[in-house]
């Protein structure tokens, strides 16, 4: 990707710009503290972390209304944060307590929120695109303008199902917009080594369907296109594919020995990209904060994540009751 | 304030690893996301970095050590111009000493809720086990021997997968296999199951023999149409011309909390279908001559590994011809009171009931079925014949399991043998939950085994 964009002047006001940095950051401290939690056995099983990809979910959330639903993989914990879920439930999943959005039973890869119309949370590479469609034919069946985001990697995008609700979704006008996170690997594959196409987002072509490819890093980018997506959407000349060019830090899950890239990669990534640093040099250059108010940001959202983490501490474990509840409503 | 660096949890199944090297020394600054050192697990070398900023104030374990458990503290963090001398004193050497007396056979990486059993004296629980020499290894170590010589024997076998050639393995069992045979015959695919299911019994069609690699059974679900539409049941719908000679291998079954839709045991799914066959390997032995055995079998072949028996070490006969015929149970502990019938990790649950109840004068015979179609219904029987009694022992779900169908095969052809009712221990009736709690109850446990024998005992 291209070397670091002086700071232009931003199409997007004081407020804006520092709610992006503000939601964000929520996020990298988030998974920051969730990967130490981690280290420490709190957190068990699988835990994939999102740092590197913020720009993507903040964006689109910045396009989105009220009403309009999102579904993911199992590297979910930004998709929550970003639209609205309360960092404290989302942490207490994690380490498997009842105070937790699935009281505990679904774990990192499985959590929702019917309220905030987040289905989850899918840890089946490529499951969640038929379902992400499935919500929009609902919307559709319905009579209302909501737009289902569907978010899957670049891994994901070889899976065939990806292709028969490709079809299914033009040939039906849904409602959905088909994100591709695409940070470059999936666990170890990086895209060259596992296809051809030159670039994912056209293969929605072959189907008719739009699409286009975004600088996942900067996140005004993303909120424009996401903008331009759901709009199309509600017009009713749905679906829509963006594909999001974006990296992940870390590794794939906590036991990634990540001998697939080298540390240069990783590290010219994080210092001519970094979708959170992009924002803080237009706040900063720009004249829009001061180095004490981003400071004080800072200082919130570390007060946030840390009450989440205690939160997830000391919530119980649920009792034993729970293991036959909800099998069936 | 000085705060411990603790030795992480690197991977679900991570008890304990090897502090492989320091790459900071003491009196280094180190930022946030700096990598301090390089942990080994039995699957990988990872590196770990720093959370917290400060200065190295001592280094509690010196590079090399080898059984460091998770949470111990490896380091002493302190703030600039903090002496070292603040610092608390190291408390860890008890627990890596303890580490470091544990037998080597007892695996780097048990997770199970059961402790792994030890292979005590050699010829037990390998009773059955050829005349010769043997060596210790792992269940993991087994495999890739396994893949390996099938692979130099036979110039049609090849591997195919996800992260099986590069990546040397999710869970390492191909390491080494990209580099002996080459990017042909390891060939690494996209994330399509369905897709390379089928191309692999295409291939297998067209005169080779893949061996295939679902990251775990879990994801076979996607390519389950192909292995049972067109790899079982093709032999039978072409009027016997043609078969389908290939093995879909990986882990099956729960690790540790990795939630509802990456713990399932298929083994009974799989068991169901005519045309198939089934292999679920309890010890390294196990895994090795059934290995070899289905990659020479001109059938598809369920191959269902268990991720947490991966570390674990037992004896393996060092004969290259050795293979395990399908159809043979193996029996681990003779007994008298009562049978003991599992296959999988849940042999490891049965032998440590075995033991708990030879405290109580409860003499339990423990069969390893080792195949799941055909299964041995021989030995079963005659054990039943001489105990009396039978307890199955699965990680499965409960109904239509494994242990149902022998209970039936039991109460069919040996019901004037029993003195009680057959008892079926499985894993229970709900998807698997994430939380520790819940998990661990969800589990089958030798404590529910005991209790199971106990009852049959009329004890
Ligand atoms: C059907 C299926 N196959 C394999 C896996 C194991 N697996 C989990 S994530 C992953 C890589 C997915 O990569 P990508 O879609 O690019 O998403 P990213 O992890 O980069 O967000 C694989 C192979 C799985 N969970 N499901
Ligand atoms: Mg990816």
């Amino acid at each position: 990707m291209a070397a670091k964009k002086p700071a232009e002047r931003p199409n997007a006001s004081k407020d804006e710009l520092l709610k992006y940095y503000r939601e964000m950051l929520l996020i990298r401290r988030f998974e920051e503290k969730a990967g130490q939690l981690y280290g420490m056995g709190l957190i068990g099983g699988f835990c994939h972390l999102y740092i590197g990809q913020e720009a993507v979910v903040v964006g689109l959330e910045a396009a989105a209304k009220e009403g309009d639903k999102r579904v993911t993989s199992y590297r979910d914990h930004g998709h929550m944060l970003a639209c609205g879920m309360d960092p404290k439930g989302v942490m207490a999943e994690l380490t498997g307590r009842i105070g937790g959005y699935s009281k505990g039973k679904g774990g990192s890869m499985h959590m929702f929120s019917k309220e905030k119309h987040f289905y989850g949370g899918h840890g089946i590479v490529g499951a969640q695109v038929p379902l992400g469609a499935g919500l929009a034919f609902a919307d559709k069946y319905l009579g209302n303008d909501n737009v289902t985001f569907t978010y899957f990697g670049d891994g994901a995008a070889n899976q065939g199902q990806v292709y028969e609700t490709y079809n299914m979704a033009q040939l039906w006008n849904l409602p959905v917009i088909f994100v591709i996170e695409n940070n470059g690997y999936a666990m170890g594959t990086s895209v060259k080594r596992s296809t051809k196409s030159p670039s994912l987002w056209e293969r929605g072509a072959a189907y008719g369907i739009k699409g286009e490819a975004v600088d996942g890093m900067d996140v005004l980018a993303v909120k424009a296109a996401g903008e331009k997506a759901v709009a199309a959407c509600r017009a009713g000349e749905g679906p829509y594919i963006l594909e999001m060019m974006t990296y992940r830090y870390r590794g794939h899950s906590m036991s990634d020995p990540a001998k697939y890239r080298t540390r240069e990669e990783v590290e010219k990534m994080r210092s001519e990209k970094d979708a959170i640093e992009h924002v803080r040099d237009l706040l900063l250059q720009g004249g829009l904060a001061s180095d004490d108010d981003l400071k004080a940001i800072d200082k919130e959202i570390k007060a946030q994540v840390n009450e989440s983490a205690e939160f997830s501490k000391d919530s119980p474990e649920p009792p034993v009751e729970e293991l036959w509840t909800d099998i069936y409503a | 304030m000085a705060t411990e660096v603790l030795m992480p949890a690197l991977s679900p199944t991570m008890e304990e690893g090897t502090l492989a090297k320091w790459l900071v020394k003491e009196g280094d600054a180190v930022k946030s996301g700096q990598i301090l050192a390089e942990i080994e697990t039995d699957k990988a070398t990872m590196e770990f970095e720093a959370v917290d900023e400060g200065i190295i104030g001592k280094l509690l374990i010196a590079e090399g050590t080898a059984g460091v458990k998770v949470n111990t503290p490896i380091a002493v963090l302190v703030e600039d111009g903090e002496s070292v001398s603040d610092t608390p004193a190291p408390k860890v050497a008890e627990a890596v000493m303890a580490a470091a007396e544990a037998p080597a056979s007892v695996s780097a990486q048990a997770a199970a809720p059961a402790p792994a059993p030890v292979v005590a004296a050699k010829g037990w629980p390998h009773a059955d086990l050829p005349e010769g020499p043997t060596k210790t290894m792992t269940v993991r170590e087994a495999l890739r021997e396994a893949m390996a010589e099938e692979m130099r024997r036979d110039p049609n076998v090849f591997l195919m997968g996800e992260e099986v050639g590069e990546y040397q393995g999710a869970y390492k069992i191909s390491q080494g296999l990209l580099d002996e045979f080459g990017a042909k015959r390891v060939v690494d695919t996209p994330i399509t199951e369905h897709g390379f299911a089928g191309i692999a019994v295409g291939a297998s069609w067209g005169g080779l023999r893949p061996i295939v690699e679902f990251m775990t059974f879990n994801f076979a679900m996607q390519a389950i149409d192909h292995i049972i539409n067109s790899a079982a049941k093709t032999l039978y719908m072409s009027g016997g011309q043609m078969g389908s000679p290939m093995v879909f291998r990986g882990p099956n079954g729960a690790a540790a909390r990795v939630g509802a839709q990456h713990s399932q045991d298929y083994a009974a799914w799989y068991a169901a279908i005519p045309g198939l066959k089934v292999c679920m390997p309890y010890s390294a032995a196990d895994a090795k001559g059934l290995l070899k055995a289905a990659i020479r079998d001109p059938n598809p072949v369920i191959f269902l590994e268990n991720e947490i028996l991966y570390g674990r070490s037992f004896e393996v006969p060092t004969d290259p011809d050795f293979t395990i015929p399908f159809g043979k149970a193996s029996v681990m502990r003779e007994g008298t009171d009562v049978t003991l019938v599992s296959f999988g990790i849940g042999v490891a649950h049965a032998l440590a009931s075995a033991e708990e109840l030879a405290k109580d004068g409860i003499s339990a015979e423990v069969i390893n079925l080792r195949t799941l179609r055909p299964i041995d219904y021989d030995t079963v029987l005659a054990s039943v014949q001489k105990t009396n009694r039978c307890v199955t022992v699965e990680e499965g779900f409960p109904v239509g399991s494994i242990g149902d169908h022998l209970a039936s095969t039991i109460m069919q052809r040996a019901f004037d043998y029993l003195d009680a009712p057959v008892i079926t221990c499985t894993g229970k009736d709900v998807p698997m939950p994430y939380a520790a709690n819940l998990e661990k109850f969800a589990l089958i446990t030798p404590a529910e085994i005991t209790a199971a024998v106990k009852s049959v005992c009329y004890r």
